[in-house]
């Protein structure tokens, strides 16, 4: 069930790739996956499982945690940068949003967007401005505001803004659901799924909300323990009945199921 | 009236040039949330630094303070790179005594080349009396405000309007999230210091001018820390308004009641700020959504 060789039409793939956190704590063993040239690929799983570790991996901020990759490969647009550093991969085009939105809270909303930019030098600030405020147009309206006190669906919308600000080939998004109401959840993906169809950006998205990014991507692959343990198109995944029971709720006869019937004991998948 | 009007002038003066040493201060605590204990020693440095441009190597006064300046960045950025870097991570108090044993190591060196001597610097500045609404003032004070106030004016403009400036905010507000667009940190780290040192520079020679070219300038960066307390760590705008503050303060207390008094006042004035605002009155306070 594990990837196979990725193919040359990837624009990112990782291959057996091994992440050790302080000399002694394996958090990936040996995981491969591949995200296609202007696909959204979803990467789910629960808790624990290295989803975040893995986005790290691709983003190089596996050192500033004492984390790094013992073994395998990271390869982007062809080129090897499982030892670039982060700001040189940035400049390749791979932009992360992180969990927990990470906005600038003391800068506005306007400052929060010229940061993005920053390594780009000297490029007409106010044009990539005015781009993004027509894709976001509630941000235009709080363009001169203090970050830190927007709403959290707005702090999510400016962090994915702030990401495109960098002008990405691959945005990586890790759990942008994360602590939002249902319908603010449903918008951001919306906006996800737009931002891949009329910019044609690949989106590699960490979720725990299963049902949703599903929805959205046209490729998942489920981690557990460090590894892929299945993978599919989204459509696949869906109906697979293991990922129906235990990422999306919902019972053999596919029936959504009752909080009621939860037992005491928790019931849990192992593939491996 | 007239004693009213000097003293003002005498006091925002001193309070310019405060403000101006305790912008360095918080440059280097905003971007690298270190404490530098060294800051007065900075401004002696840089005062010496020029003298040694001027007076030493007789360098016309434009070329030497440009010479100066880039010996003052060049120590700022040696000691981010060589003392602060390796202390990255390490707990604030480790941190504050390395740069009070810095701040030591500055004074003793300085003290090493030059003696403990008062030097004698020409005026710099013109010492001409001019009227001001009937009383006759020394240009060379009112000229010290100007330049401070360019030079603050200047750095609030590059905070806010520069990318530079924005990015140096950003990683202040948040590393991880700075580094994941591909500002580099350390790069900020050593523009902080480089800056610090520079407002020093500024700060010294102006006081040098004022004054006198002697270990005194270093006893005068003690002052930064009330008005940092009083303006908030990691505001600059506070840095002004503290400065402008314990100037004008230190200044009526000397000339109204007892120049002993003036000296102690700032501290007073300081625990009862604490006492009111912690963070001081321009600091950041901490945002919280519910």
């Amino acid at each position: 069930m594990v990837a196979g060789s990725p193919a040359t039409t990837d624009l990112l793939s990782l291959n057996t790739v091994e992440v050790i956190y302080d000399d002694v704590i394996l958090v990936l063993r040996g995981l491969s996956l591949a995200v296609p040239h202007g696909k959204i690929v979803a990467l789910l799983g629960s808790n624990g499982a290295g989803k975040s570790t893995t986005l790290k991996a691709i983003s190089g901020l596996l050192p500033t945690e004492h984390g790094e990759v013992t073994d395998g490969t990271v390869t982007f647009d062809g080129q090897d940068i499982t030892s670039r550093d982060a700001a040189d991969r940035v400049r390749m085009g791979l932009s992360l949003c992180m969990e927990g939105r990470h906005v600038f809270e003391h800068l506005t909303v306007a400052e929060n967007l010229i940061a993005g930019a920053y390594f780009r030098g000297r490029v007409d600030i106010e044009a990539e401005l005015d781009t993004v405020y027509r894709l976001l147009p509630k941000l235009a309206d709080r363009r001169s505001q203090v970050a830190g006190y927007l709403s959290g669906g707005e702090q999510q919308m400016l962090a994915i803004a702030r990401a495109l600000m960098a002008k990405p080939r691959l945005l990586m998004l890790d759990e942008p659901s994360l602590g939002l109401a249902p319908l603010l959840v449903k918008e951001i993906f919306a906006f996800i799924a737009q931002i891949n169809e009329e910019m044609g950006l690949t989106v590699l998205v960490v979720e725990q909300n299963a049902r949703r990014a599903l929805e959205i991507a046209h490729h998942g692959y489920i981690m557990e323990q460090g590894r892929i343990v299945l993978e599919g198109t989204a459509a696949e995944l869906a109906d697979n009945p293991d990922v129906k029971e235990f990422y999306l709720g919902l019972g053999d006869s596919g029936a959504r199921k009752s909080f009621r019937d939860v037992k005491h004991y928790k019931r849990r998948k192992r593939w491996l | 009236m007239s004693t009213f009007l000097s003293l003002t002038v005498y006091g925002l003066a001193d309070g310019a040039i405060l403000a101006l040493a305790a912008l360095g201060f918080v440059l280097i605590y905003k971007a690298t949330q270190v404490i530098n204990f060294a800051q007065g020693e900075f401004l002696l440095v840089g005062a010496y630094l020029f003298y040694t441009c001027f007076v030493i190597f007789r360098l016309p006064l434009v070329v030497a303070v440009v010479a100066a300046a880039a010996l003052a960045v060049l120590l700022g950025v040696l000691v981010e790179r060589f003392i602060l870097r390796p202390l990255v991570g390490e707990n604030a108090i480790s941190v504050i005594m390395v740069t009070i044993g810095l701040s030591s190591v500055l004074k003793s060196l300085v003290q090493l080349f030059f003696g403990t001597s008062v030097r004698e610097q020409p005026k710099i500045l013109p010492t001409t009396q001019v009227k001001l609404l009937g009383v006759s003032i020394q240009l060379d004070r009112l000229l010290a405000i100007v330049i401070a106030g360019i030079v603050l004016v200047g750095f609030t403009i590059f905070f806010r309007r520069s990318r530079h400036g924005i990015a140096m905010r950003a990683v202040a507000d948040d590393q991880p999230a700075a580094l994941t667009m591909g500002i580099s940190v350390r790069r900020v780290f050593a523009l902080a210091w480089a800056l610090a040192a520079t407002s020093a520079l500024i700060a010294g020679v102006l006081l040098a001018d004022l004054s006198a070219v002697d270990q005194n300038i270093a006893a005068f960066g003690l002052v930064v820390f009330p008005v940092v307390i009083m303006g908030g760590l990691d505001s600059v705008p506070g840095t002004i308004v503290g400065g402008l503050t314990i100037g004008l303060l230190k200044s009526y207390v000397s000339g109204y009641a007892d120049a002993g008094l003036a000296e102690v006042i700032p501290y007073i004035v300081l625990t009862g700020v604490l006492m009111v605002r912690p963070y001081g009155i321009f600091g950041e306070t901490r945002i919280e959504r519910v």
